[in-house]
């Protein structure tokens, strides 16, 4: 599975060869691009200086300075070395933390999870990411782990589980779903893509349970079980025994699953998710109008990114931004203030950027000799993409409202904090193979 | 590419990007809704009002204009301790009328909550002063500039109007017309709408979503100034106006003047009518003027349908003269009435029989029309009554009787002359004959006419045989009339027919012929007028009087026409207000020998 090739390397082995400096523009890139839009978003017609202080935009480049620092730490301090060492106590900590929110934290619109230090104020379910990461690469990285063996399947489905359920306690379920993210990295590491399927088809079913008559739902999932068995048929005389019994015990279990979907959507939809969510995903389905109330964000962030047109209104011209329609328009939905004032070009290069980033960081998860760096690089990418998917898709209403920050865009030291440690940690473990090998 | 797993998630990460940048396409370049969107979400417009126009009568009389009045108004939540007895000084109002209302916001202080409530209404402009000059040390109470309509002449509320309030329903079907606008509802203010209303003009600015304005939009390249409205000129003489209603106070009816030569309306009188005085803040009075019996929002003017009575005799006998089927000479008996089938009578009162049209025009004699209709409906011409009726239906409605008059008068309505087709109906193909419908010789059964079709007739008969249409406003700088009111509207009858007609009308006021006139009492010396009365029955109470008539004789200046409901003979109390109008009009003053009139109508009230 390693990929050993990779190109020839220099004998200099110095900080320009072993640093990942693409990786580390785009970082900066985007950091600045959060900012400057941050700006913009609290601007208004009586200007302050992007400097001022007590501004989010003077707060954010403080938030920036002290990420800068811990990015040297983490590249040039610390050993690499030690993430791996601390992986299973930092990850216990952090989960004792995302418990221990739930008790003493003060109640911020309905979700239990920040602390409260002083004038400090941090999110655990921020730092659960990375531990969470780091063990998931620890475990994974063992030579004698293997996710066909159902043990370890469920020992990784333990540590992605626990601290997902522990957010979703913290009423943050907007955090908790980017956990679901870490299939990804499972399904490089060899998780048969069958999970993915069926992840996909549940999606899929309760949508289409929840704006369609159930016999709709029930149909596709027949189709799609009987195109699953005839493929499965057809290959009889090439596979193994073995092979063939789990494939139809699949389709089984995927039929039993689909059907288990459909029968409790209703249930879910009206008793298990709270009265907000149902609401944001019945707006973002059409099933219900609601232009004041959940509908209202949803609304203004499209009037203000749609009124961007091609190019934009220009840096600090936006209308709907600067004039405070939208609504936490710093920090989830900054995407707005992109698009209303750089327009669709600069969407595009804001996505092609992340896009980039998350590329670059796959490529160097498959090249690293690293079972640790790779798995973790996966880890790091899955983050980003869910991140990026979800908030971006909120703001145009293409996902329900979800509240979770723009990686290095929003605004906030928390989530700035936590992707900036996330990534660097990868680029220290790349420049730590490329310094040795 | 091999398209191991790795390739396979940066396809699945391609995908989704492109998903993305799709969507954002859409709503940023092709779809246009949003631009929409957002201007409407961050745009305000501050709108600034134009004065409404003046309204002045037919001689300059200012009737409406423009009052800057002064309101105070308070915000009970921004209010702070003050000097209860500074404020009562700078607004000269007691110091316990203060009290009371503080001690009523403390009371209701959650109900109320930020709202902003009036205070005092109406305070005279050097306590304004007063107030503005100190209003620092009251914060929470605000003076409050508003323009409202005066009326410095009392033309009678239903002719002038009233504005108020756009509603709901009247944005819905009038575009243009936004939260706040107000807008003529009736008389001329409803009339001239367009005129007097002028043009809004509004200052842009930006505002964020809580609603607080920014800063000027496009540094006010975007605003459009306010542009008054036009002054309307109309054609009411206001001091007739006001004489007309003076008469007819504490009697239910009507009068209509008209100038015969133009169709302009000189008055307009309904009664009980809403005083000037509620006219600019009807809203606080609604409730009152609705609940009052006499309905004085009821504008009978235009809007009443009467039998005409004996005043429609007139055009009876036109039309028969038309039609050939009457001559000036046609000689009919008369013994107390017209008698027909089973010993049933149309009943007369005492006068000279047999006798001519002329007589029975101005002894206004009932047997004599029922032969002129019977002669009209049996014409020979027709194969069937239900023919000839509908010939005459025709000869009716060029009097403008039947339908409406098509006045710029709002809220016109036609009254009714009934078709044939309503008595087939009624009694079924065939099986209705003259006798059927006897009473509309004498005006009275299924016709309905407003008091302004009934001065109009009063102006054909003046003019012999043609009309203006009837209008309220006049040619003036800024406001051109529809020229269909310059236009002559000739009835159907030739115009000698109507010197026959005039001249019985003449022979009502005047004597002269073989037989008594009715209308004695409208005889002006030095005036020719020409009159008809009418007694029309009313199935509600007492009879309703009527009176028509026209002056001078030759080359009349002024047609009117008077309706007092429930008075009994036209004679006695239509009479005097019509006469008495056009002795006003036409002299300027009452001569002392008929001074008794308008003593014996000035203390009469029937209610």
């Amino acid at each position: 599975m390693r990929n050993a090739g990779g190109m020839p390397r220099s004998l200099d082995r110095g900080l320009g060869k072993t640093v990942d400096w693409w990786l580390v523009g785009c970082y900066l890139l985007l950091v600045l691009i959060g900012w400057l839009n941050i700006y913009a978003s609290i601007h208004s017609t009586e200007p302050s200086s992007i400097f001022d202080w007590t501004a989010r935009s003077g707060k954010q480049a403080i938030w920036i300075a002290t990420a800068l620092l811990l990015d040297i730490l983490i590249l040039f301090v610390i050993h690499p070395r030690l993430w791996e060492v601390i992986a299973p106590y930092a990850y216990i900590v952090v989960f004792f933390l995302l418990v221990l929110v739930i008790f003493v934290s003060k109640d911020v619109k309905g979700s239990h999870s920040w602390f409260e230090l002083g004038p400090v104020k941090f999110q655990p379910a921020e730092i659960s990411k990375i531990t969470t990461s780091l063990v998931l690469a620890s475990v994974m990285s063992k030579s004698q782990f293997h996710l066909s063996k159902r043990t370890h399947l469920l020992m990784v489905a333990g540590i992605i589980g626990l601290p997902m359920l522990a957010i979703l306690a913290e009423s943050e379920a907007g955090s908790a779903l980017v956990y679901v993210g870490f299939i990804f990295v499972l399904y490089r590491e060899g998780l048969s893509g069958w999970w993915l399927f069926l992840l996909g088809m549940v999606i899929v079913l309760f949508i289409l349970t929840l704006v369609a008559p159930w016999w709709v739902a029930g149909s596709v999932l027949l189709l799609v079980c009987v195109i699953y068995l005839w493929r499965v048929l057809r290959g009889f005389r090439h596979e193994e025994r073995m092979l063939r019994r789990r494939q139809i015990f699949r389709t089984l279990l995927t039929f039993a699953a689909g059907a288990l979907v459909i029968l409790a959507t209703g249930f879910i939809f009206n008793n298990v998710l709270q009265d907000h969510q149902r609401k944001r995903i019945e707006v973002l389905l059409g099933l219900k109008e609601d232009p004041a109330g959940v509908g209202y964000n949803v609304r203004q962030s499209m009037i203000a990114i749609g009124s961007g047109g091609l190019t934009g209104k220009g840096f600090l011209q936006g209308t709907q931004t600067t004039y405070g329609f939208v609504p936490e328009q710093s920090t989830d939905f900054i995407f707005c203030t992109v698009g209303e004032e750089w327009g669709f070009l600069g969407c595009f290069a804001v996505i092609a950027l992340y896009v980039f980033l998350i590329w670059r960081i796959l490529n160097d998860a498959e090249r690293s000799r690293e079972a640790f760096t790779r798995v973790y690089g996966y880890c790091l990418a899955a983050c980003l993409f869910m991140h990026l998917f979800i908030n971006i898709g909120m703001t145009i209403g293409l996902m329900p409202v979800i509240g979770i920050p723009l990686p290095l865009l929003s605004y906030g030291g928390s989530s700035l904090w936590a992707f900036s440690v996330m990534l660097f940690i990868f680029i220290a473990l790349d420049r730590q193979e490329k310094k040795y090998f | 590419m091999e398209m191991n797993r790795k390739n396979r998630l940066v396809a699945g990460l391609l995908v989704v990007a492109g998903i993305l940048l799709i969507r954002l396409f859409w709503i940023q370049v092709v779809d246009d809704k949003y631009k929409r969107d957002a201007s409407n979400n961050s745009l305000v417009y501050n709108y600034i009002y134009p004065p409404r126009g003046v309204i002045y009568d037919r001689n300059g009389e200012i009737l409406v204009d423009n009052e800057v009045c002064y309101d105070i108004v308070v915000t009970p939540r921004d209010v702070t301790p003050f000097d209860t007895l500074a404020l009562s000084g700078a607004l000269g109002v007691e110091a316990d009328f203060i009290r009371e209302r503080m001690a009523y916001y403390r009371q209701y202080r959650t109900r109320i909550g930020y709202q902003t409530l009036p205070f005092l209404k109406h305070i005279p402009q050097e306590n304004y002063i007063r107030f503005a000059e100190e209003a620092y040390r009251f914060p929470g109470f605000k003076a409050e500039v508003r323009i409202v309509r005066q009326y410095p002449f009392n033309a009678g509320g239903n002719l002038l109007g009233y504005i108020s309030e756009v509603d709901a329903d009247y944005i819905k079907e009038h575009p243009g017309y936004r939260p706040g606008d107000y807008v003529g509802k009736t008389g001329l203010e409803a009339a001239m709408e367009e005129q007097l209303r002028g043009v809004k003009g509004y200052h842009i600015f930006l505002r964020d979503s809580r609603n607080r304005v920014q800063s000027p939009y496009m540094d006010g390249e975007e605003d459009k100034e306010a542009e008054p409205g036009s002054d309307v000129v109309s054609t009411i003489d206001a001091r007739l106006q006001q004489y007309g209603q003076r008469l007819m106070e504490g009697k239910v009816g009507s009068v209509v003047a008209i100038e015969p030569s133009t169709g302009e309306i000189l008055t307009m009188v309904s009664s009980p009518g809403i005083d000037v005085d509620v006219l600019s803040d009807i809203g606080r009075h609604y409730d009152e003027i609705s609940k009052n019996p006499h309905k004085p929002m009821f504008n009978r003017t235009v809007m009443a349908s009467y039998p005409p009575g004996s005043v429609f005799k007139l055009v009876n006998g036109l039309i028969g003269l038309q039609e050939g089927t009457l001559t000036p000479s046609s000689s009919y008996p008369c013994n107390h009435g017209f008698p027909y089938g089973n010993n049933r009578r149309l009943g007369c009162h005492n006068h000279a029989s047999p006798l001519d049209l002329l007589s029975a025009i101005a002894t206004s004699c009932n047997g004599y029309f029922c032969y002129v209709l019977r002669n009209i409906l049996e014409n020979k011409k027709y194969q069937t009554t239900a023919e000839a009726f509908d010939q005459w239906r025709e000869y009716v409605l060029s009097f403008g009787f039947g339908r409406k008059l098509g006045s710029d008068f709002p809220s016109e309505l036609g009254g009714n002359i009934p078709t044939s087709d309503y008595y087939n109906r009624m009694y079924g193909e065939g099986r209705w004959r003259f006798q059927t419908i006897l009473s509309l010789s004498i005006g009275q059964g299924e016709i309905g006419a407003t008091p302004l079709q009934i001065a109009n007739l009063a102006a054909i008969m003046a003019n012999r045989g043609y009309y203006y249409i009837p209008h309220i406003v006049k040619d003036s700088e800024g406001v051109e009339i529809d020229p269909k009111y310059k236009e002559r509207q000739y009835t159907l009858v030739d115009t000698s027919h109507f010197h026959t007609a005039v001249k019985g009308m003449y022979m009502a006021v005047n004597g002269g012929g073989s037989a008594g006139g009715t209308a004695f009492s409208a005889r002006i010396p030095g005036l020719d007028v020409c009159g008809k009365t009418g007694t029309a029955q009313n199935p509600h109470g007492k009879d309703n009087s009527v009176f028509i008539c026209f002056a001078p004789k030759d080359d009349p200046k002024i047609a009117v026409a008077a309706y007092v409901e429930n008075a009994g003979f036209g004679a006695t109390w239509a009479l005097p207000v019509a006469s008495l109008m056009l002795e006003k009009y036409l002299k300027g003053e009452i001569s002392p020998e008929r001074q008794y009139l308008e003593d014996r109508l000035m203390k009469t009230r029937f209610f």
